[in-house]
């Protein structure tokens, strides 16, 4: 199997990710599409390590969940803030910045 | 040359009491009206002392001066505020302050009424100390001054009653009719500042020969601009008809005997420009004839009494500036007849302001008739000026006219015989509108259709009004004996001594055409107002009378000559300005909003088309990246 598959699959996710981003209005649903991408470009990094033969795109990886992993605890207070308030979870609600 | 300390007395102490009255407010209306009076007393005072001082002394040390204080101080050139006091000013001097104190008195009685009346005699003596600067002053510069202070003076007093719109609109006129003069001055001291680098009378006159002709004609012609605004001869008259919308006394001190004549103040002051410039002299002449005639065809249409005077100070300082334009010799005449017309107008101008306090303030002659009986002395006082200013020997105006008629006459060729038509035509015309006004005031039917008869002023205004008609009986004679007046003025106006070109016609021959004039004038005018007048003016009157009695349309001519182009190029100036310049203006801030309004639109406040566009953006990089790189 040759190893642009992995980079393949990962478009592929990331793609995904981005089109549930911007066609999806729940907003736990975009969030697990940002995730998505984010391990998308995760796979991409393990993957050009794997090419080049060192540990760079290992590393790359690991600060990546670390930022995915804060990104997580603080969007999802602010999505449950919102519910809280707004008794509504679709990001078109959340709107009002616009006026 | 003598020098003396008064002379800034002269005009110090009216502008300190003005400006006293109208600074200390409702305090001083008890006695306001009795200092400003005092005041000009003793500026007439002060001006009497200095003529027999002068009087003491040879000719040639006549004139006194003054340095004031250096007013303009720029490197070589230097301007002092100086006093010239000559033997021309000092006519004017005693002219304005003896008159102008007699007025002073008549206006305690006239103005008794009037609320306002502290105002008015500070407006009066700023009068007075703005017109002894302005004949006093010994450059134009300082003339200047003055003349704009007369101005001022002028607009305030003609405005008096501001509460009337009229009134207050003929005082605008006046004042804006006079800038156009004024502009008029202030070019001619540029030109004389220019040629000459001296602004002072005597330095330009010493360096007179020495210009060109055409620098001294421009330098006249502005002059006579000046004078032609101030003195209100075509084609700047229109506003002195308006003018008398002032209280009568303003009408007989400044729109009769002095203001109005500052014109030919300065005319006379500058001879040694006008001798230097024929053509000027030329325009002078004519505008002299123009406005003799003109102000006698309005005069004689008028039904309003000081409006038909109006029309005759106008028609009688045709006669001054026509004389000054005669040259050396014809200067002394119109100041003779500045002088005694000065008497003889104010005291009939004062006598119409004693009718009409006796008929509640009626101006309309058609409304009068009859009154002589009931105002014996007025009656008289105003016929003694009536015969002085048609010119019926031994009255002042006799000697004055006959002898510009006589100079006219004798200015030499077919211009001479012109000139002398026109006047002695002016003088029929004078006799015959005259006439009219005393026929339709003292004589006749009694047309003031109330109960109330006239009755005779207080003696406070018939005492000044006698002083006057002693002035307009006897000064002509006085001034005229021994030549007089001539040979006073001759230092300042006549130096080289010049005489008539030619006798064209022998003195006594013009004497008594001046009165065969006038003569006929005063018949046609009793042949015509003999019968029962109407109240109303009649409607059906030949061409002239409409148009006299529109004042030969010069409001007309003004309005579609000068007003309404003047407001369609404001108009156009104005759409101009708000079509392009603004639009401009209002095109850029447009395009700043359009774009905004635009770009607003992608500021939706979704969340999910900002993520849209950053898929999208990201995407426009990469394709650029990867299309540079291959």
């Amino acid at each position: 199997m040759s190893i642009a598959n992995y980079l393949y699959l990962s478009a592929i996710l990331f793609t995904i990710g981005a089109v549930g981003v911007v066609v999806r209005r729940n907003a736990i649903v975009v969030f697990m599409c940002i995730e998505l991408m984010l391990n998308a470009a995760n796979l991409a990094f393990v993957t050009f390590a794997r090419i080049n033969g060192n540990l760079d795109g290992q590393v790359v990886a690991f600060f990546t969940m670390v930022v995915a992993a804060c990104e997580v605890v603080v969007g999802l207070a602010i999505i449950v803030t919102i519910y809280r308030s707004r008794r509504s979870a679709s990001v078109d609600d959340a709107s009002l910045l616009k006026r | 040359m003598t020098t003396s300390s008064n002379l800034v007395w002269l005009i110090a102490l009216p502008l300190i009491c003005s400006a006293l009255l109208l600074l200390a407010g409702k305090r001083a209306n008890a006695w306001g009206h009795l200092v400003a009076t005092a005041v000009s007393a003793s500026a007439f005072a002060i001006g009497v002392v200095e003529l027999f001082a002068m009087l003491g002394r040879d000719v040639q040390d006549r004139p006194v001066t003054q340095k004031v204080f250096t007013w303009i101080s720029v490197g070589d050139f230097k301007v002092d505020a100086s006093l010239l006091l000559d033997q021309l000013s000092i006519c004017f001097v005693l002219l304005i302050t003896g008159v102008g104190t007699l007025i002073h008195i008549y206006s305690i009685a006239y103005m008794s009424h009037d609320r306002d009346r502290r105002r008015f005699f500070a407006y009066l003596n700023l009068f007075i100390a703005a017109m002894l600067l302005l004949v006093l002053g010994d450059s134009y510069l300082n003339l200047y001054v003055g003349w704009e202070g007369v101005g001022l003076a002028s607009y305030l007093l003609i405005g008096f009653w501001n509460e009337k719109p009229a009134y207050a609109t003929a005082a605008k006129k006046a004042f804006i009719a006079n800038r156009v003069g004024d502009v008029g001055l202030s070019l001619a001291i540029m030109i004389a500042f220019a040629t000459f680098g001296d602004v002072t009378f005597k330095g330009i006159q010493a360096q007179a020969d020495q210009a060109s002709s055409s620098a001294m004609t421009a330098i006249g012609l502005m002059l006579l601009l000046a004078a032609v605004g101030k003195s209100a001869q075509f084609p700047l008259q229109a506003w002195l008809g308006d003018a008398m919308a002032g209280p009568t006394p303003v009408s007989a001190l400044i729109h009769a005997a002095t203001m109005v004549t500052a014109g030919v103040y300065l005319i006379t002051r500058s001879n040694f420009i006008f001798d230097a410039a024929p053509t000027a002299q030329l325009v002078v002449i004519i505008i002299g004839v123009i406005t003799l005639l003109f102000g006698a065809v309005i005069g004689m249409a008028k039904d309003d009494i000081k409006k038909a005077l109006a029309a005759s100070t106008m028609s009688q300082i045709g006669y001054m500036i026509l004389a000054t334009g005669l040259g050396p010799i014809g200067y002394a005449f119109a100041i003779m007849h500045l002088l005694t017309h000065g008497f003889f107008k104010a005291s009939m101008f004062l006598g119409a302001g004693s009718v009409m306090h006796g008929m509640k303030d009626e101006v309309n002659m058609r409304k009068y008739g009859g009154i002589g009986k009931f105002m014996p002395f007025t009656f008289i006082t105003f016929g003694l000026g009536y015969l002085a200013i048609i010119g019926v020997p031994p009255f002042s105006g006799f000697y004055s006219k006959d002898k510009i008629i006589e100079t006219a006459f004798n200015a030499g060729g077919l211009k001479g015989v012109l000139l002398g038509v026109a006047t002695l035509f002016g003088a029929t015309l004078t006799a015959f509108y005259m006439t009219r006004v005393v026929i339709m005031t003292f004589f006749g039917n009694e047309r003031w259709g109330h109960k109330d008869e006239p009755h005779e002023s207080p003696a406070l205004m018939l005492i000044p009004i006698s002083l006057l008609s002693i002035g307009s009986v006897a000064s002509g004679f006085l001034l005229y004996r021994n030549h007089a007046l001539e040979y006073w003025l001759k230092p300042i106006v006549n130096p080289a001594g010049e005489q008539h070109l030619e006798e064209l016609v022998q003195p006594i021959v013009v004497s008594a055409l001046a009165v065969t004039a006038v003569i006929i004038g005063v018949s046609i005018a009793i042949k015509k107002y003999r019968g029962e007048i109407s109240s109303e003016a009649p409607v059906k009157v030949n061409l002239l009378t409409k148009a006299a009695r529109r004042d030969l349309y010069q409001d007309d001519f003004n309005e579609s000559v000068f007003m309404r182009p003047g407001q369609s190029v404001v108009k156009s100036l104005l759409n101009f300005d708000y079509k392009v310049l603004d639009g401009l203006v209002r095109l850029v801030g447009g395009i700043s909003i359009g774009a905004g309004q635009s770009l607003r639109k992608f500021q939706n406040g979704y969340v999910r088309s900002y993520a849209l566009m950053m898929v999208v953006g990201v995407l426009a990089l990469l394709i650029t990246v990867w299309l540079m790189s291959s």
